[in-house]
């Protein structure tokens, strides 16, 4: 018997993906602001963390968050391919075979947890394992392409790295990690219908039922103000509650005020897409200052009650 | 059909070799996906190496509780 190779026979082409290939794939804006929320909920937990394990929690976090970027685009390389916005990622772009991103981001989802259980503890590394699961599986591969409520319970994912920053530190969680959960998963709407409001013709082409593609421009403006009237008084949340001091009060008083005067006006916006754009750039200040003030208001906290000892 | 071979006899080699070289056959990677090949692998050495030390700091600072977890 003889084996012949059939000339028609694919071949696959030896990699040329660079490190910066894989790093973009690891969305590293995204993974910034993961790493920040997350130190900020180990930061306000009780305690005290050995500097050490808080680093290395906040590495596993921030390389979890990778993995679940990278996942991600391997999923949706075929929408990217048809958005502007995400046709030079390293999949559609052509520098990056998708197997390699599948391969290289459960390797990452594999280290990122079983890492941050060994060095740090079980609860934060199953609430890890859960966030890249829920991004991933529940977000990408299900609500994304199925319901304008994408980003809405897709947010969840989003919002859960200060609660695994809280436990971290602590091993479980508490009220006011949960308070930052709800924060964040009630300012994802806002912040991602006013970016989908200027990019709407993109993800209709991609067919991606956002809201502005699905229920319109004048829906989703109503949404949009809807969502940041309940974001506002949550923002102020911690200061009501007597988890944050006034400084953090005043801030998230006025920024959630500055955020519901351009929801305002978002609505009332004729023509254009200034008002959008103007929504989605201060919707991500507003989220930086309030967790900001938080880590102010701890560290401002720990030192004065350093120097009164 | 027999299946000796004479001793003296010279085998053809079972495949070609993955990677070859000038005047051999297989996959020859162009300039690029050598160079490319070479940052992943050196990307790949610096992250297992920081594991590494990781661990090793760590197990330093949590001294026999490394050892403790509890759920």
């Amino acid at each position: 018997m003889s084996v012949t190779l059939s000339p028609v026979e694919p071949r696959v082409e030896p990699s040329i993906a660079g490190v910066g290939d894989y790093i973009e794939l690891m969305k590293p804006r995204v993974m910034s602001l993961v790493v920040f929320t997350a130190l900020v909920g180990l930061v306000i937990a009780p305690g005290h963390l050995h500097p050490v394990i808080a680093l290395t929690a906040l590495i596993c976090i921030a390389v979890g968050a990778g993995a679940a970027g990278a996942l991600n685009m391997w999923y949706d390389a075929d929408i990217d391919a048809r958005m502007a916005r995400t046709a030079a990622r390293p999949i559609p772009a052509g520098r990056l075979q998708p197997g390699e991103a599948l391969a290289f981001g459960l390797t990452l989802t594999g280290f990122s947890v079983v890492t941050l259980g060994l060095l740090v503890n079980a609860a934060a590394a199953a609430l890890l394992a859960l966030t890249i699961a829920f991004y991933v599986v529940v977000y990408t591969v299900w609500l994304k392409r199925s319901t304008p409520q994408n980003i809405v319970i897709g947010g969840a994912a989003g919002a859960l790295p200060p609660v695994i920053g809280w436990a971290a530190a602590t091993g479980s969680v508490a009220v006011e990690p949960a308070l930052l959960f709800l924060i964040i998963f009630f300012w994802t709407p806002p912040h991602f219908w006013a970016l989908s409001l200027y990019r709407a013709e993109d993800y209709a082409r991609a067919g991606v039922p956002m809201l502005p593609v699905v229920a319109g421009i004048a829906e989703t403006r109503r949404q949009i103000l809807l969502y940041t009237l309940l974001l506002a008084p949550l923002g102020a949340a911690p200061w009501l509650l007597g988890y944050a001091g006034a400084l953090y009060g005043v801030v998230a008083l006025a920024a959630g005020a500055a955020m519901i005067v351009l929801a305002w006006r978002l609505r009332a916006e004729q023509r254009g897409h200034a008002a959008a754009r103007q929504m989605f750039g201060f919707s991500i200040l507003y989220l930086f200052l309030l967790f900001a003030m938080l880590l102010v208001d701890r560290t401002a906290a720990a030192l004065f009650g350093h120097f009164a000892a | 059909m027999t299946m000796s071979v004479a001793m003296n006899e010279e085998k053809p080699p079972p495949f070609p070799p993955p990677l070859a070289g000038e005047g051999r056959v297989g996959v020859r990677l162009t300039e690029r996906q050598q160079r490319a090949r070479r940052a992943r692998s050196i990307a790949i050495a610096v992250s297992l190496g920081v594991l590494v030390i990781l661990f090793y700091i760590v197990t330093l600072v949590k001294g026999p509780g490394v050892l403790v977890r509890p759920l």
